[in-house]
């Protein structure tokens, strides 16, 4: 069993970069994902490991760090919330565009705008179908708790090194903030340069005579270039979507009713299940983990036996239309949300899918 | 086993860490537990609250509505919080500063005269310890050994000379504690 601490999200997010083998941590602080920085700061693990903890003079620069270093093979990462992402997300297409692997976290805040410190998961769309311009996609996972706020960011790294392809966590204020136990999993060490050049031999990591150069870009102004360049990663894509689908169902196999919810959402419709369980209601939960590539299939699974769909995000319903498309009309899918900050309560929840959906 | 508790009073008192003591002397006892602080305006001056569960299973929701118990340690909290107590819950209040007095008949209500005592043993610091020792007597979930141990993880080294004076904070509270009848 690994060490076990009661840490916030944020700080397990800092040691589990530690840990990962991470070479450089680039980033900004902002509220409430400030004390991932905070947290590798006072850890100062240039120290102990050599991982480099550099606090830029803005999220701009943290990105474009990010893109240069991930273009030499190194595991690199960034965090942020909300208005820094949005800030980043030029520079996430381009490192999309030039198929590289790095992790970024958004510890997601209100919107739009510079909104409110408190928790939102209005940021679904903006990590899921785009963000930054042309056909690209991230790898989205959704921890729901402290401990998968410390696995996925090594989970992470595993996705996006085996893809090349950026990979983000997307959380929230309420994950990054509380705290619970977690059971920190053995520190790696850090690749050395030959392990990099192996793993990674389209990394610029210097040009011996033994081959030609690589070239690190997402720029081909020949069309019939770019648009193979482009069916490569649609190809890329329609493998992780193949391969990588995760979600959890709990109490799915005789549901009646189901809610589909991801991280802090999930956690408080997790209580609604209780309660609901409690009171004779055949309520399941689906929480996806990846939401991209997002569990379309695992939903539609459900179909031959669940009779309608709760949807709860704290947002005005993003991942509701993904839920949609995979149900493709065939049983009702209601919504409910809250936005700037407010959080609904289990009852609450439970309340609207008696009202909207079992219909009593 | 499940224990979902709000602590909640000013800033400066001690809310945070006694519910992270609380919440790491539940981990030194096996138990699943959560911590979910109030970290918005509210902070940057005023009001502080944090939600604790202690539980022998996974926890759902770390975000609650209704809690088993209530440690009140201001006037707005307990406007904020009384009604949140469930039916046949605990309320525990310090009275300094407190104008108007719990007045449920359905939760059991006590009083810890913390802030009095600790400026009594001239011990400020350990106000909160007071309270929980208060919490720890009506509420026995953690055994006291454990919340020592608790302490020595969430206390940086530099201040573990200062936990003998945390026991014996929590031990006055422990004597000091009433019920109240309304």
């Amino acid at each position: 069993m690994g060490e076990l601490r009661l840490m916030k999200g944020n700080e397990a997010i800092g040691e589990a970069a530690i840990r990962a083998g991470v070479d450089a941590y680039f980033g900004y602080p902002i509220t409430p994902q400030s004390e991932v920085i905070e947290y590798l700061m006072a850890e100062k693990p240039y120290e102990r490991t050599g991982m480099v903890v550099l606090q830029a003079e803005s999220e701009v620069a943290s990105i474009n760090m990010v893109y240069g270093a991930a273009a030499t093979g190194k595991k690199v990462m960034t965090s942020s919330s909300s208005p820094g992402v949005s800030l980043m997300m030029e520079g996430v297409s381009y490192i999309a565009g030039a198929e590289l692997p790095c992790v970024l976290v958004n510890v997601v805040r209100g919107g739009p705008g510079l909104g409110t410190i408190q928790p939102s998961q209005a940021d679904y769309f903006q990590a899921t179908k785009g963000g930054g311009h042309g056909d690209y996609r991230m790898i989205v996972l959704a921890p729901a708790s402290v401990q998968e706020m410390s696995d996925f960011v090594k989970l992470a790294f595993e996705l996006a090194f085996r893809y090349r392809n950026p990979a983000m966590i997307l959380s929230d204020g309420v994950i990054g903030q509380m705290m619970e136990k977690v059971e920190l999993f053995d520190p790696l060490p850090r690749w050395t340069e030959e392990q990099i050049t192996k793993l990674s031999p389209w990394a610029t990591t210097g040009k011996p005579s033994t081959r030609e150069r690589n070239i690190i870009t997402s720029l081909d102004l020949r069309p019939h270039v770019q648009e193979q360049r482009n069916i490569k990663l649609q190809n890329k894509y329609a493998i992780i979507q193949e391969k990588e689908v995760r979600c959890e169902k709990i109490a799915c196999d005789d549901a009646e009713y189901l809610i589909v919810a991801y991280g802090s959402s999930a956690r408080i419709a997790q209580k609604t299940l209780d309660i609901a369980r409690a009171q004779g209601i055949k309520l399941g939960l689906l929480r996806a983990i990846t939401l991209w590539p997002f569990p379309s299939k695992q939903i539609h699974e459900l179909l031959d036996h669940v009779k309608g769909i709760l949807t709860v995000e704290l947002s005005a319903g993003q991942m509701v239309e993904d839920v949609r498309l995979a149900v493709e009309g065939k049983v009702n899918v209601a919504f409910y949300g809250r936005m700037g900050g407010m959080i609904y309560t289990p009852e609450e929840i439970l309340d609207v899918l008696k009202a909207k959906i079992i219909g009593e | 086993m499940t224990e979902e508790i709000i602590i909640a009073g000013f800033g400066r008192q001690g809310v945070l860490s006694m519910g992270k003591i609380l919440a790491y002397s539940g981990i030194m006892q096996d138990q699943e537990v959560s911590w979910m602080p109030s970290y918005g305006p509210e902070m940057r001056g005023g009001t502080a609250n944090v939600t604790v569960i202690l539980s022998d299973e996974r926890i759902s929701s770390p975000i609650l509505n209704f809690y088993d118990s209530a440690i009140i340690l201001n006037q707005q909290s307990m406007d904020k919080f009384e009604q949140s107590v469930k039916p046949g819950g605990v309320l525990i209040y310090d009275g300094n500063g407190i104008s108007r007095h719990p007045a449920r008949t359905d939760i059991k209500i006590y009083r810890v005269d913390a802030a009095d005592e600790a400026a009594r043993l001239g011990l400020t610091k350990i106000f909160n310890m007071i309270v929980l020792g208060g919490y720890l007597k009506v509420k026995p979930i953690v055994k006291l050994e454990n919340v020592i141990l608790g302490l020595k993880k969430s206390l940086p080294h530099r201040y573990h000379n200062l936990i003998p004076d945390n026991e014996k904070a929590i031990l006055r509270g422990m004597e000091i504690i009433e019920e109240v009848k309304v």
